[in-house]
C-alpha cells in the first residue's frame, strides 16, 4: 500500500466524520434551537431527554474523530508542520498551505469548543449532572453561543479546507 | 448589549466576513 492510497483513506474517513459532526452542529443551529420555542413544555423532554443527548454523543464523537483523521491525513502528506505554521515558516510555502493551516487551526478551534466548552456545559443545561435550576440556564446559554461560534467558524473553515484542495482558487 | 451570535442571520454574516478578512489574510501572506 502506498502513502498516497493511505492518504486518500484517511482523507475519506475526515470528510465521513466532518459531515458528521459538522451536520449535527448545523442541525443545533438551523433546527433544533430555532424551533425549541414553538414546542409545547410537556413535550420538551422529547427533544432534551432523547434527541439532544443522542445527537450531542455523535456530535463529539464525530468531532473527535474530524481531528484525529486530519492530523493523521496531514501527517501522511507531510504538511502538519508546515501548515500549522500557516506557511509562514518550515520547507513548504504557498496559498494552499497557508489556506489549510487557516483551515486546521480553526477546525483544532472548533474541536476545543465542542469537549471543553460545549459539552460540560450541555451536561448541566440537560441535567445529565446535577446543577441549581441558575447554574443550568447560565450553561444552556454558554452551550448555545459556542455553539452559535462553531456554526460561524465551520464557514470559513469549510472554506479554507476546500480552497487548498484548488490552488489554482489562489492563483 | 445583546450578543450577535444570538441571531441565527448574523452567525452567517459574521461567517462570511470572517471568510472574505481571510482570504484577503491569505492573499496578503503568499
Amino acid at each position: 500500500m502506498t502513502v498516497e492510497f493511505w492518504a486518500f483513506l484517511f482523507r475519506w474517513l475526515h470528510v465521513l466524520s466532518g459531515v458528521m459532526w459538522i451536520g449535527l452542529l448545523w442541525y443545533f443551529n438551523f433546527v433544533q434551537i430555532p424551533n425549541m420555542g414553538k414546542i409545547p413544555d410537556e413535550q420538551k423532554p422529547a427533544i432534551s431527554k432523547v434527541i439532544a443527548p443522542a445527537a450531542l454523543f455523535w456530535f463529539r464523537w464525530g468531532a473527535m474523530a474530524t481531528i484525529i483523521t486530519g492530523l493523521i491525513l496531514a501527517a501522511l502528506n507531510d504538511y502538519l508542520w508546515n501548515a500549522l505554521a500557516l506557511g509562514l515558516a518550515g520547507s513548504m510555502k504557498g496559498a494552499h498551505i497557508t489556506a489549510i493551516g487557516f483551515g486546521m487551526w480553526l477546525g483544532a478551534i472548533m474541536w476545543f469548543n465542542v469537549w471543553f466548552i460545549i459539552w460540560p456545559n450541555q451536561k448541566r443545561a440537560l441535567g445529565l449532572v446535577e446543577a441549581d435550576a441558575d447554574t443550568k440556564k447560565k450553561s444552556a446559554r454558554i452551550a448555545m453561543l459556542t455553539s452559535r461560534l462553531n456554526t460561524m467558524l465551520s464557514i470559513p473553515m469549510l472554506f479554507a479546507m476546500v480552497s487548498a484542495q484548488n490552488p489554482v482558487a489562489y492563483g | 448589549m445583546k450578543n450577535p451570535l444570538e441571531s441565527l442571520p448574523n452567525t452567517i454574516g459574521l461567517g462570511i466576513v470572517l471568510t472574505i478578512v481571510l482570504v484577503i489574510l491569505v492573499k496578503a501572506i503568499n
